[in-house]
């Protein structure tokens, strides 16, 4: 081929500021790999909750994609419903939603969440809280008895993770309690005849926590099995997608305060295992404390973040109105998070001392 | 390995040029020597049209403090002295456009000089007349750091041999060509500058070169130190922070921290000006990128035009996307090749045409402030410039910002943050100076 005379190629040439060389990771690619980090632990509901999951599933993240885009319209943005975003809000109101409810919950859910808690406050990138808690938290507050009660008893265990032949649970209980409702009501959840001591040594003991690691009890469809969530959490730690610092603040926080805290703890290891894989913590600390928008910038606002999360989770299964604690501990350091990137800052290199 | 904290890790691209011997690139029939070659005021035509020069002759002559002659890089015939728009800036500025006569004449000054006697005066003098800058691409006058305040002692001398921009390979080819020479140069500066520490800075990307100045240089008073290869590893602050632990104040230069950082072209620049009182008026340029059929280094006459380098390296392959003078991650895009090779230029990269994508929305993901070398946090710089609120940018350390391109580089949004910075600081600026 004939070199190109330098006219011809003058008229071509793109000019733009430096950097002429990119890294390849893209929003897009971000997103989409929090979407198969998130496969295997939805996959899972299917299994244990059946075809009912898959409904919930497809139903909130089809209408998360459509009500982000309609979002985009009426606010006279682009529309950029591909960029995957939307896509792991419905995933994530998904996971976070019992998986008997009706099917509208879930698209009135995606609604609130990409409409109101998203494209409201200016789209990706400016919402101050993360969508998908947001979603739940105007279900729970909306049908709290839709959202507290429909649990599923998974293909071959109980939704309170207790062993049938153990149950001692009053009859109603048997069905709605989930392990940290159990955890948390146990003496009011009690049969008749059954002393309080006996259940908490049930509760934390080696079965139950194997069932709570692998997700055989009932919850929240997706939030289920620590197994399968770590499996994708350590996968997006891994590409670097997310950063372990707020996962791992999180999880030792709660840790170190169960252990610390006073509680019905009859085996201390099993009591520690089980709050961390019960409820929704690993999902939380893994899938939706780490969202980019609603979580702080430094490392250091990362570790306070986790720290933050961690300790209003353990405070409100302790000691608030709900068993569960993560959605409202995230959502409360979400608030939180401008704060904490207004007083921490990265260190300025060669940062001279400046005068008080 | 000591690092400094932030960086990325591009892909390094030099495979193309790094085993290729510097190749003397055909005498030009004109060159186009625009007078702003260097950081400071540009020097004055000292030339009228139809004035025969020699290759050496001076033909602009320093402004002020900040300013170094300018010389014509071949024997010939002035053709005009104009203002054109400078190749970087689009400024308009004097240019002189000088006709080859083919012969190639040396200005009759330029030869072996007696230097083994010549005070540290003498030498700066003469560094200053050659018109030597810093030739790994800031063109800052060399003079000028060789001539440190009393109150701020040198003492240590740092040879960049980092060359972390991808696709460059001038430095690593003249570390393994010209070893001598550049050891020459640094005893020139070091005695320049009466230190006594030198220490000699290579990627180990390059480890050829650095056992090869470890062979030639290394002894009592010179050090060769191989770094981790981490882009900006050739950065100043962060090339002392390395080797030094030393940390240049927010707004300081490397004097401030005892230190004065010559690229290793910049070595062998001062060689020539102080043992044959030779001008600069030639450089190594690596021409490459995977839209330049044959890529090469060249020894280049400055003012020679990008294009005539080009068809030199066998042409443009396939459609081109961009032009850079410069690496890719600093470089400067051109507009033409119709541009001559000025003193501070290192490379001239061709990429082939790649979609450029949209910036979306920021989403906060913290990568830029990862990967920012002097601990900045870009997304905030650039939330404060879009909304005009200079002032606050500049209060968040706008002004520190080294325009390395980490940022730009790790941004999944792809948002144009340099673009952003560059306009900051010129606003900053305008301001502070009403």
């Amino acid at each position: 081929m004939a070199p190109k005379t330098p006219a011809e190629e003058s008229t071509q040439l793109l000019v733009t500021a430096s950097p002429h060389i990119h890294s390849a990771v893209t929003v897009e690619k971000l997103m989409w790999a929090v979407v198969i980090a998130l496969a295997p632990a939805l996959a899972g509901s299917v299994y244990f909750f059946g075809i009912k999951a898959l409904k919930i599933i497809i139903l909130s993240t089809a209408a998360a994609v459509v009500f982000d885009g309609l979002g985009q319209r009426l606010m006279g943005r682009k529309v950029t419903v591909w960029d995957g975003s939307a896509a792991v809000t419905g995933l994530l109101l998904a996971a976070n939603l019992p998986p008997d409810v009706p099917w509208w919950l879930p698209v009135i859910g995606a609604a609130f969440a990409t409409i109101v808690a998203k494209q409201l406050f200016g789209g990706l990138g400016h919402n101050f809280i993360n969508p998908a808690l947001a979603g739940r938290a105007f279900l729970t507050a909306s049908w709290p008895t839709l959202m507290t009660t429909r649990w599923l008893a998974p293909r071959l265990g109980t939704v309170s993770g207790l062993g049938p032949a153990g149950l001692r649970l009053c009859t109603d209980a048997v069905t709605t309690a989930t392990p940290l409702n159990v955890l948390k009501n146990g003496e009011r959840l009690l049969a008749p005849g059954c002393e309080p001591a006996q259940l908490w040594q049930e509760l934390q003991s080696w079965p139950v926590i194997k069932r709570l690691f692998l997700g055989n009890v009932g919850g929240s469809l997706g939030e289920t099995s620590a197994l399968l969530l770590l499996l994708g959490g350590i996968l997006l730690i891994i590409l670097r997608v997310i950063d372990w610092r707020i996962p791992v603040s999180y999880l030792v926080t709660v840790a170190i305060l169960v252990l610390i805290l006073p509680g019905p703890k009859t085996a201390p290891l099993q009591y520690l295992l089980f709050h961390l894989f019960s409820g929704g913590l690993i999902l939380g600390a893994f899938y939706m404390a780490t969202d980019y928008v609603t979580s702080p910038l430094t490392h250091k606002g990362r570790l306070i973040f986790g720290l933050g999360c961690g300790t209003l989770t353990v405070l409100i299964r302790r000691w608030g109105g709900y068993p569960e604690g993560v959605c409202y501990s995230i959502l409360l350091m979400n608030v939180a998070t401008p704060l904490i990137d207004r007083l921490v800052r990265t260190r300025l290199f060669g940062r001279r001392k400046e005068p008080r | 390995m000591r690092s400094f904290r932030g960086g990325v890790h591009p892909r390094e691209g030099k495979e193309a040029t790094e085993h290729k011997p510097i190749e003397v690139a055909p005498l030009p029939s004109r060159v186009v020597i625009p007078l702003s070659q260097h950081t400071g005021a540009p020097s004055r035509p000292v030339v009228q049209k139809g004035v025969r020069v020699k290759a050496g002759t001076m033909i602009g002559e320093p402004v002020g403090r900040v300013s170094v002659p300018t010389h014509s890089s071949i024997s010939g015939t002035v053709a005009d002295v104009v203002d054109l728009p400078h190749p970087l800036t689009g400024r308009p500025v004097a240019t002189v456009i000088i006709d080859s006569d083919g012969q190639d004449e040396l200005e009759a000054t330029i030869g072996e000089q007696d230097h083994s006697h010549f005070t540290p005066e003498e030498i700066i003098e003469a560094v200053r007349r050659a018109g030597v800058v810093g030739l790994g691409g800031a063109a800052f006058p060399t003079f000028i750091k060789l001539s440190p305040p009393k109150e701020k002692p040198i003492d240590t001398l740092i040879i960049n041999g980092c060359e972390c921009e991808p696709y460059l390979t001038a430095d690593h080819r003249l570390m393994l060509e010209k070893s001598h020479e550049i050891v020459e140069g640094i005893r020139f500066l070091a005695r320049a500058l009466g230190v006594s520490r030198v220490i000699i800075a290579i990627e180990d990307n390059k480890r050829d070169a650095v056992q090869l100045m470890t062979s030639v240089a290394a002894g009592p008073d010179i050090a060769v130190r191989e770094l981790r290869t981490k882009y900006p590893q050739g950065a100043e602050k962060q090339l002392i922070k390395v080797l030094l632990g030393r940390e240049v104040p927010s707004g300081g230069l490397p004097m401030d921290v005892g230190c004065v950082v010559q690229n290793v072209g910049t070595a062998v620049a001062v060689r020539d000006a102080v043992r044959f009182a030779k001008p600069l008026f030639e450089r190594v340029v690596t021409v490459t990128g995977p839209a330049v059929a044959e890529p090469k280094n060249l020894r280049v006459r400055i003012g020679t035009l990008v294009s005539e380098l080009v068809q030199f390296c066998g042409g443009y392959q396939g459609p081109v996307g961009k032009l850079i003078m410069g690496g890719p991650m600093m470089g400067i895009a051109l507009a033409s090749d119709k541009v001559p090779v000025l003193k501070g230029t290192s490379g001239i990269l061709a990429l082939g045409p790649e979609p450029e994508s949209d910036e979306s929305e920021c989403i906060r993901c913290g990568r830029c402030i990862e990967a920012c070398p002097m601990g900045l946090a870009p997304t905030r710089l650039h939330y404060h410039v879009r909304q005009r609120r200079f002032a606050q940018a500049r209060a968040e350390h706008l002004l520190d910002c080294i325009e390395c391109g980490c940022c730009a580089y790790v941004c999944p949004a792809r948002i144009r943050l340099v673009h952003s910075f560059k306009f900051g600081k010129s606003e900053v600026l305008a301001q502070e100076r009403k």
